[in-house]
């Protein structure tokens, strides 16, 4: 496995800590007037998505972590597991709970996730930025009332809830942003 | 001349993408010099001698915590591998051994391994001793220069021992290694790696994460007698702790200077170095030479002196309100 010296801590940068790895968001070099030098680094655990700190001894080497990021299609939820295909090699992978997450709420069959593998493993998947998804069931917004900004709630295709606008409709296609849960705009087919 | 044109555009094209102009704004650069002004007339006023010392030695500092840049000049007879200076203090002492008097120095100097908003590999160091001097006194007119140059007020002088009990609460001198790592748990400060074992580290943690960021806040805060075990070059004063004669300054949050009352004992700099050279090999750190010309010079007799090294570029800084030493330096490494 390949090492990093604490002089090559960037942000961006896979290591592996405590056997799970991590994605450096932050890396201060400090030094006291003489002595041990130590680089604060702040990073996401990738499994857990936690931010946490930690000082390095600078100098210090660490394992790299083997972490790719891939554009994959989202194929079916086998009522366990959400298995996703890798459109340039045919080769599919399967994704657990923990690394599917809240994109669990956004993504349908066909949609193009990211997947961040670990060593071959799914740890991590994040569905697009906006997805274009139907309502099942929202009650009637109050005629009358659309101007005054008010919202109502809906529930999607997916299973997601969220804050509408009243003059939404069921059956209505909706735009939303998966970052914030909010929603967007009407969509078209 | 038609062809001449497409090169033109890829050559103003090249010079866009290159970063070759200074990182620091040209207002910074002339307050940066008239610094250096200020400085010499500073010491010169005082009957101190600007010095110039080599940057390219035979022998450099053993301290475990300073990378020293390996070199090899290439002409005929030219001796082996030389070291880049990470300060001058090894050459500006044998000058005072040689009866120089009181000597200061403006002087480039090379640390591999650091960088950050604080640091660049390549630093200017104010440098200088006075003879006769003990670091209270030295610290007397460290307070001076800072007042000629950053026009601060009255500092502060807290003892490293009162520090840590004033901020931490705990006995810097006594606390054994598995107390600090508690008082680090405490303060969220966790290590990676290895598990620390030396108290020096946990201190030096808790120093630079802790207590650092908090001093010479409003005015300029000197620390000073450290534990026996940072003594660097320092002289030791037996008692109850033993200290290391040794202090550093800060000026809103920067450590900006380190000041020894020099030691002066012939053999026990060697057993200094011995020691470091040991822990060298045990860490598997680069070896370095040891400087038998310094030790020469101690054995001839080094006069009771106290010297201070104050990062130039931070003072610099500091006068300027930058935040990062980029800010004022013409080149920093990444477009030297």
């Amino acid at each position: 496995m390949a090492t990093v010296s604490t002089n090559q801590f960037r942000p961006g940068l896979k290591i592996l800590l405590d056997g799970e790895p991590c994605n450096i968001l932050e890396n201060q070099f400090v030094k006291p007037g003489k002595g041990q030098a130590f680089n604060k680094v702040r990073y996401r655990n990738l499994v857990t998505g936690r931010v946490l700190e930690k000082n390095f001894r600078s100098g210090d080497t660490v394992e790299a972590a083997d972490v790719v990021e891939t554009e994959m299609q989202y194929l079916y939820n086998d009522g366990e597991l959400w298995h996703f295909m890798d459109p340039q090699t045919y080769e599919q992978h399967a994704a657990g709970e923990a690394a599917v997450g809240d994109s669990a709420k956004w993504i349908k069959e066909q949609d193009v996730c990211s997947v961040m593998l670990w060593n071959g493993q799914a740890i991590s998947v994040t569905a697009p930025n906006f997805v274009n998804l139907q309502v099942t069931q929202t009650d009637p917004g109050l005629r009358g009332d659309t101007s005054s900004g008010g919202s109502k709630a809906a529930t999607l295709e997916t299973g997601a809830v969220i804050r509408v606008p009243l003059f939404i409709e069921e059956g209505d296609l909706l735009r939303v942003d998966t970052r914030t849960g909010d929603y967007v705009s009407r969509a078209k087919e | 001349m038609v062809a001449a044109r497409p090169a033109r555009t890829a050559g103003a094209a090249v010079a866009q993408a290159v970063d070759w102009r200074p990182s620091a704004p040209l207002s910074h650069l002339r307050r940066r010099a008239e610094l250096a002004i200020t400085v010499r007339a500073f010491f010169t006023a005082r009957g101190v001698l600007e010095v110039e010392t080599p940057l390219l030695a035979a022998a450099t500092a053993t301290d475990l915590h300073l990378a020293s840049v390996r070199c090899r000049l290439e002409a005929p007879g030219a001796p082996g591998a030389l070291w880049l200076q990470t300060s001058p203090e090894l050459h500006m002492k044998r000058l005072l051994a040689a009866g120089s008097g009181a000597i200061f120095q403006l002087a480039r100097a090379v640390r591999g391994g650091e960088a950050g908003p604080l640091h660049n590999p390549e630093l200017t160091l104010l440098e200088w001793y006075r003879p006769g001097f003990d670091h209270h006194a030295l610290m007397d007119e460290v307070e001076e220069l800072l007042a000629a140059t950053l026009g601060t007020g009255r500092a502060q002088r807290l003892s490293y021992g009162q520090l840590f009990a004033d901020h931490l609460g705990v006995d810097a001198h006594h606390a054994d290694s598995e107390q600090l790592a508690a008082v680090a748990g405490r303060q969220g400060l966790e290590v990676a790696g290895a598990p620390v074992e030396d108290r020096d580290t946990w201190l030096q943690l808790l120093m630079s994460g802790r207590i650092e960021p908090l001093l010479g806040r409003g005015r300029p805060t000197f620390v000073y007698d450290y534990p026996a075990s940072q003594a660097a070059l320092a002289r030791l004063r037996a008692g109850e702790p033993p200290v290391a004669e040794r202090f550093e300054v800060y000026v809103e949050g920067v450590e900006l200077a380190n000041g020894f009352h020099e030691l002066a004992d012939a053999a026990e700099q060697e057993g200094r170095f011995l020691a470091d050279l040991a822990e060298r090999r045990r860490r598997g750190l680069p070896e370095v030479p040891l400087d038998r010309r310094l030790l020469a010079a101690l054995e001839h007799g080094l006069p009771d002196c106290a010297g201070v090294a104050l990062g130039f570029d931070r003072l610099a800084m500091l006068a300027t309100g930058a935040s990062a030493i980029e800010e004022v330096l013409a080149f920093p490494v990444a477009r030297a």
